[in-house]
């Protein structure tokens, strides 16, 4: 019951964060900076990182693992509050003050305690959502610790919840160094202390080790849940067993440990140590092969299978495509010589969102449309979807592949003005924003009128074997009436 | 509550010898870093330190007596600790 | 709410207590890291500067918190074994050392902001950079070491009103328990603190 409530509202107040943020427009310099930081702080902060997790994870997780509720409702309850009081500091600091925050997501020392805008509320939120995302995944680890039915082995939990135990681990572990380093900036701007200040011998870059640490592992929290996502719902659209579960759990904890260690990537040009550059550099492309495992995984688990090509399966695929160009263009920017060049161009920017938007939002729309008839026991109208998915990756790639185009030949980021020579690149990267604006609309309409007047949805629509399939839609506020007890067979992708 | 999770009960004894253990530590690790050591003696006070808390840790919070699940966590966050802050010097030792 | 409340799993919120308790840590480690990074950097500043603190105040108040987290110790065995007013005393004992520590804490912080050394201070800002970042870490060190103290001074009150209204007994005892794995962990934090601030001279 109350996991529904905090998943209809998150959904509620995630949609309007999004229409919140702005895509492009024309303004002067510190608007445009303060737009960008806005962008960051509403799009990492309240929606990516906790995106899947809260939404999917707190509604699916008991049920993908036989029990009635998580390990800690009430502090499930109390994440989401800490949530609300955290957004509304950090939006709050757009109204009042001197003036919205213009330093970026990043908040990067010296900066963020220099500048005159009202930085204090922006970093303030942040530290008040890091608790929110620590209390989910405490919350989290438990419940996977101690609630998973009889005959639910480690290993015979769905993909999703291995990878969901991954970034809690992560969440739980790297949050609070993020949030240490936020407080020594409110120390710093209050307190005058000195901690990133070289005027009085503290070290900036010191600040950027401290907020990677955090912030690198962040992007695995982001992107972890979203693998998750699409190994499940490949096997249940092909109607077959995963190809190498273990090898996607083994790479799951894999990504979710050694991302813990090359924070260094996002630092290459501040002047580290060149000692620190390559160790950096080698753990980043380690990185990458779990990652490839993956992808290899869910390509065999499609081969010769009987493909059942319906929404959730074309967002997969879609996912895929695009994970795959930015994860191969991250490798452009994992590798020193090549990452000099492209820092701070257009190029990350288009890296970032093929992985984060593309990665997590894709896979976010394909979660929303796989378990929808789960979650509102309706059905939604799969041409609409389909079409809006289509005009959606159609203008997804006319936005972004552009900036890497940009990239390369030069043009830098944050900056609210150009050269003229990027401008064709601009003019399709800005119709390509409006194309799948208009996507991300009829996909979004469409799922609230089906969420009203929708035929109703049968217990198991896509035929899948994890146990969210074996309650009603939409599931009752206990979930089971009696706990289940898996056999010695049961397993989450047996099919046949 | 199932009877198999019964926690053991430690005495008072055990509680008070470590407490003495621990004061002893103390007493003894200020009194090393009195003796000349030069740069040895930030590492004797917290080699101290650190059998201080293993004390700690494994008595005062029962981890001797818990399940391994426990010892296993706490020893895996201080090792990732740990590593962070040696990935963390490789930048700044070389610099 | 749902039923589920009615099943108290122990377990769980142990596991739960040491994952809080793990982030912590961490919490701290960023401020350990910092302050190692720092220290590297400034060895002989950080030396000097750690001569202006008292030896005998971090002693006495290392000893003082060692004792409370034992006695807090034998306040979870005596409430096990079912003696509600052996644990009440017991708990009580570390409430007034918690707050002891407090007081010398107060006294100690009171003496350097009469000697102007606090944050931001003029005559801090004459010293050279590495005493003013030994001091900025002193400050913010401990200041959340004591934050984290009262948090636990209040854990505790929550016990002891627990045991006065019998509402915790030998098998219901599980508050008692995590309020002592955070009372330990806040003596751990203190036991590097102490060295690293007090010792180094």
């Amino acid at each position: 019951m109350m996991a529904l409530f905090i998943v209809g509202l998150s959904l509620g107040l995630a949609m309007k964060f999004e229409l919140l943020a702005p895509g492009k427009t024309i303004m002067g310099a510190q608007d445009y900076n303060a737009t960008f930081t806005l962008h960051g702080i509403i799009m990492i902060f309240l929606i990516v990182v906790p995106g899947l997790p809260a939404v999917f994870g707190n509604f699916f997780l008991p049920i993908l693992i036989g029990a009635k509720d998580v390990a800690f409702p009430k502090l499930n309850l109390l994440s989401w509050w800490i949530y609300i009081v955290g957004a509304t500091i950090a939006i709050s600091s757009q109204f009042f003050g001197d003036g919205p925050p213009d330093t970026g997501w990043t908040f990067y020392a010296p900066y963020s305690f220099k500048t005159g805008t009202n930085m204090l509320p922006a970093v303030l939120g942040a530290f008040v959502l890091g608790f929110s995302s620590i209390v989910t995944g405490l919350n989290f680890i438990v419940t996977i610790h101690r609630l998973r039915c009889p005959g639910m082995g480690w290993f015979k939990m769905p993909l999703f919840v291995w990878s969901l135990y991954g970034t809690a681990w992560i969440q739980l572990l790297a949050t609070p160094i993020v949030g240490i380093t936020l407080v020594m900036v409110i120390l710093e701007r209050t307190l005058n202390i000195g901690f990133f200040d070289p005027a009085l011998g503290g070290d900036p870059i010191l600040y950027q080790h401290l907020f990677w640490i955090y912030s690198h592992p962040a992007v695995y929290i982001m992107i972890l849940p979203a693998m998750g996502v699409i190994s499940e719902i490949i096997p249940t659209f092909s109607q077959k067993h995963i190809f190498g579960y273990k090898a996607i759990i083994i790479s799951t904890m894999a990504i979710a440990f050694v991302g813990y260690f090359v924070w260094g990537h996002h630092m290459f040009t501040s002047g580290m140590s060149g000692t620190a550059l390559y160790t950096f550099s080698l753990l980043t492309f380690l990185v990458a092969i779990p990652s490839a495992i993956k992808v290899f995984n869910w390509v065999a688990t499609l081969h010769k299978a009987s493909i059942n090509l319906k929404t959730p399966l074309y967002w997969a695929l879609a996912f895929m495509f695009v994970f795959m160009v930015g994860g191969l263009s991250g490798m452009a920017l994992g590798a020193l010589a090549t990452d000099v060049y492209l820092h701070d161009t257009a190029f990350v920017v288009g890296h970032f969102h093929y992985i984060v938007f593309g990665g997590t939002g894709f896979a976010f729309l394909g979660a929303m449309h796989y378990w929808f008839p789960k979650m509102y026991g309706r059905m939604y109208d799969a041409q609409w979807a389909n079409t809006g998915l289509v005009i959606m990756f159609i203008g997804f790639n006319a936005l972004y592949a552009p900036m890497f185009y940009l990239g390369m030949i030069g043009m830098p980021r944050r900056y609210f003005d150009y050269l003229p020579q990027f401008h064709a690149a601009n003019i399709l990267s800005t119709m390509g924003s409006w194309v799948m604006a208009t996507g991300f609309f009829i996909v979004l309409i469409n799922l609230i009128r089906s969420s009203r007047n929708g035929a109703p949805a049968e217990v198991d629509p896509w035929h899948g074997k994890t146990l969210e399939w074996t309650v009603p839609s939409p599931p009752p506020v206990l979930n089971f009436d009696e706990i289940p007890t898996l056999g010695e067979d049961d397993g989450p992708y047996e099919y046949k | 509550m199932s009877s198999e999770e019964k926690h053991h009960i430690v005495s008072y004894k055990t509680y008070l010898f470590i407490l003495l253990g621990l004061i002893t530590l103390t007493l003894l690790s200020v009194g090393i870093t009195n003796i000349e050591l030069r740069e040895y003696t930030v590492a004797a006070a917290l080699i101290f330190a650190a059998i201080k808390s293993y004390f700690v840790l494994y008595y005062f919070m029962h981890l001797k007596y818990d399940k391994p699940l426990y010892r296993r966590m706490a020893m895996f966050v201080f090792l990732l600790f740990f590593a962070v802050l040696f990935v963390t010097f490789i930048d700044y030792v070389n610099r | 709410m749902t039923d589920i409340h009615l099943h108290r799993d122990d377990e769980a919120s142990k596991i739960g207590m040491w994952l809080f308790i793990f982030t912590e840590l961490l919490l701290f480690g960023g401020l350990f890291i910092a302050y190692s990074i720092y220290r590297f950097k400034n060895p002989v500043a950080f030396h000097m500067a750690a001569e202006e603190l008292d030896l005998s105040v971090g002693l006495i108040n290392t000893i003082i918190l060692l004792t409370s987290s034992a006695t807090l110790a034998m306040a979870y065995t005596a409430v096990q074994l079912g003696k509600i007013g052996t644990s009440k005393i017991l708990t009580s004992a570390t409430i007034i050392l918690a707050i002891v520590f407090l007081i010398n804490k107060y006294f100690e912080w009171g003496a350097k902001f009469e000697h102007n050394l606090y944050p931001g201070s003029d005559y801090l800002m004459e010293l050279s950079q590495g005493e003013i970042l030994f001091f900025g870490l002193y400050f913010a060190m401990t200041g959340l070491h004591a934050l984290h103290i009262i948090i636990g001074l209040i854990l505790m009150f929550v016990v002891l009103s627990r045991l006065q209204n019998k509402t915790m007994t030998s098998d219901n005892n599980q508050l008692l328990e995590n309020s002592g794995l955070y009372w330990h962990l806040v003596d751990i934090i203190w036991i590097f603190l102490f060295p690293l601030f007090y010792l180094i001279t």
